[in-house]
């Protein structure tokens, strides 16, 4: 897949949801069918480690190697299809200004692999799947460890060679840089905006993002 | 590349732990002789199976015909909730694929198991499973009831199948392992099936670290182009070899397995 830039006309007074999101902690939120959700990179190489449920079931929820499948190709950009456990499109990448967004090195930090990467007394540094613990314990879906699954990086570049080595590189995005997804079904989001210091996933400063939700584009008199 | 997050000082290595934890690991590794031998069975292709692994005892799979495929899940026995991370395998050894002198991390930094030993150098760890609907697709549908147990089976059914003898089910199915395989990756991330890569007699030994509940199915690879169904079948030895010695070039071969062995043994003692 090669890169494609593609900008959204959508324009930020329409959206009916903004937030601002600072590093270092978990977020969920919920989105419809047919809703636009945007994720501003703003100030550059910020990982935004990403899982997405089926709001209804959230035993069907994203799957790396069934979104991978589906295009035949490593990378995300515009027109993937993000695809469920159950092979589903989940949503659909409508707008990308970055380019390139992970999913083989999409396992979100932990302390545990923190240790193993880098230093046993790394252990106590703070990481994306502790995000996701007290995000699912703080909210009534119920989710547990067993559905915390491999997970989308946007932002981040670990390009594997076709010498089959993945190395982690200096991210492509930079501040403003932003991703644009349509759901295809109604989406619970579970996010951590990524505290990881060991390794250039956030430029070795963890910085905000924002989130923008925009009504399905019919809804919206003038939009495309 | 640098830390700027870590202190001065010195890394915590296995020279450094005390001495009742040292002496918990055996001085050196076993190497494979028919009389360690514990169980040995067929597995035919299109099959599944799952077991418990002790702690200190290998799975030594071989390949039994042409681009056999092993699709693998693993789980620790004593909490189902940890299971083999296919990300953080890949991150922590920097490799996209699994090989001999490599190991399979848990989501909790610990090795399930180790591959001590393997003469197929590459083994898939991106190409997920096969399901109903690209088997019939490809090889077209065999119900049980006219071809009973020729019928045409898939991975993901397997899996699920097995899981639930355990009290797992469709939450713990995560990115697997396809043993025997090979899914290419160009430049631009476009994933290619390599026709071929593995041949009867093929080999890997899956040295258990851990008490793992393992999940097997036989069905051929979900990008293997063959219109055929022609799964392979394997055979299964399950042999004493204690777990990875101080001097095994699975806990030599990076600091980072260095620290992972540490992490399961401390489960341990």
């Amino acid at each position: 897949m090669k890169i494609r830039i593609v900008e959204s006309k959508l324009d930020p007074a329409d959206a009916v949801f903004q937030a601002d999101h600072p590093p270092g902690t978990p977020w969920m939120h919920e989105i419809k069918k047919g809703q636009i959700f945007r994720i501003v990179d703003l100030e550059g190489n910020q990982a935004v480690d990403t899982l997405f449920y089926n709001a209804r079931d959230t035993q069907e929820r994203y799957s790396l190697t069934h979104t991978m499948l589906a295009q035949q190709n490593l990378y995300l950009g515009v027109g993937t299809q993000i695809m469920s456990s159950e092979n589903r499109p989940m949503l659909t990448i409508v707008a990308d200004t970055c380019g390139r967004h992970d999913t083989v090195g999409g396992g979100a930090c932990s302390s545990e692999s923190n240790t193993v990467r880098y230093a046993l007394e790394k252990r106590f540094m703070h990481s994306c799947r502790d995000n996701y613990m007290l995000g699912i314990a703080d909210h009534p879906s119920a989710l547990h460890k067993r559905d915390v699954v491999s997970n989308i990086n946007f932002f981040m570049n670990v390009p594997m060679t076709p010498a089959g080595r993945l190395t982690f590189e200096d991210g492509i995005s930079g501040p403003g840089k932003y991703v644009e997804l349509r759901a295809e079904m109604d989406i619970l989001i579970l996010i951590s905006n990524c505290p990881q210091l060991n390794n250039p996933a956030n430029g070795y400063n963890p910085t905000p993002v924002r989130y923008l939700v925009w009504d399905a584009p019919s809804a919206l008199a003038g939009a495309a | 590349m640098s830390t700027r997050d870590s202190g001065p000082g010195h890394v915590l290595t296995f020279d450094d732990l005390p001495p009742l934890a040292r002496a918990a690991v055996p001085d050196h590794s076993t190497a494979f002789s028919p009389e360690l031998t514990l169980w040995r069975e067929r597995m035919p292709g299109g099959y599944h199976w799952s077991g418990l692994v002790r702690r200190g005892n290998s799975l030594r799979i071989t390949s039994m015909g042409p681009q056999a495929n092993v699709s693998a899940l693993f789980y620790n026995f004593e909490d189902r909730a940890e299971r083999y991370n296919m990300p953080d395998t890949l991150k922590s050894q920097s490799t996209a694929y699994i090989r001999k002198g490599l190991v399979c991390y848990s989501d909790m930094g610990r090795v399930l198991c180790s591959v001590a030993d393997s003469n197929c150098e590459w083994h898939d760890t991106i190409g997920g499973i096969s399901d109903a609907d690209v088997v019939a697709e490809r090889q077209g549908i065999k119900r049980y009831q006219e071809y009973r147990n020729a019928m045409h089976r898939n991975a993901r059914d397997g899996f699920l199948t097995q899981l639930g003898k355990w009290g797992l089910g469709k939450r713990d199915v995560v990115p697997n392992v396809n043993f025997f395989s090979k899914v290419e990756v160009d430049e631009d991330g476009d994933m290619k099936f390599v026709t071929g890569h593995s041949a009867p007699g093929d080999f890997v030994d899956l040295r258990f670290e851990m008490n793992t509940i393992v999940v097997l199915s036989t069905c051929q690879h979900r990008l293997d182009p063959n219109p055929r169904y022609e799964p392979a079948g394997v055979e299964l030895l399950c042999w004493r070899s204690g777990t990875a010695g101080k001097d095994d070039h699975c806990r030599l071969s990076m600091p980072e397995n260095g620290r992972g062995f540490i992490n399961t043994e401390r489960y341990y003692l």
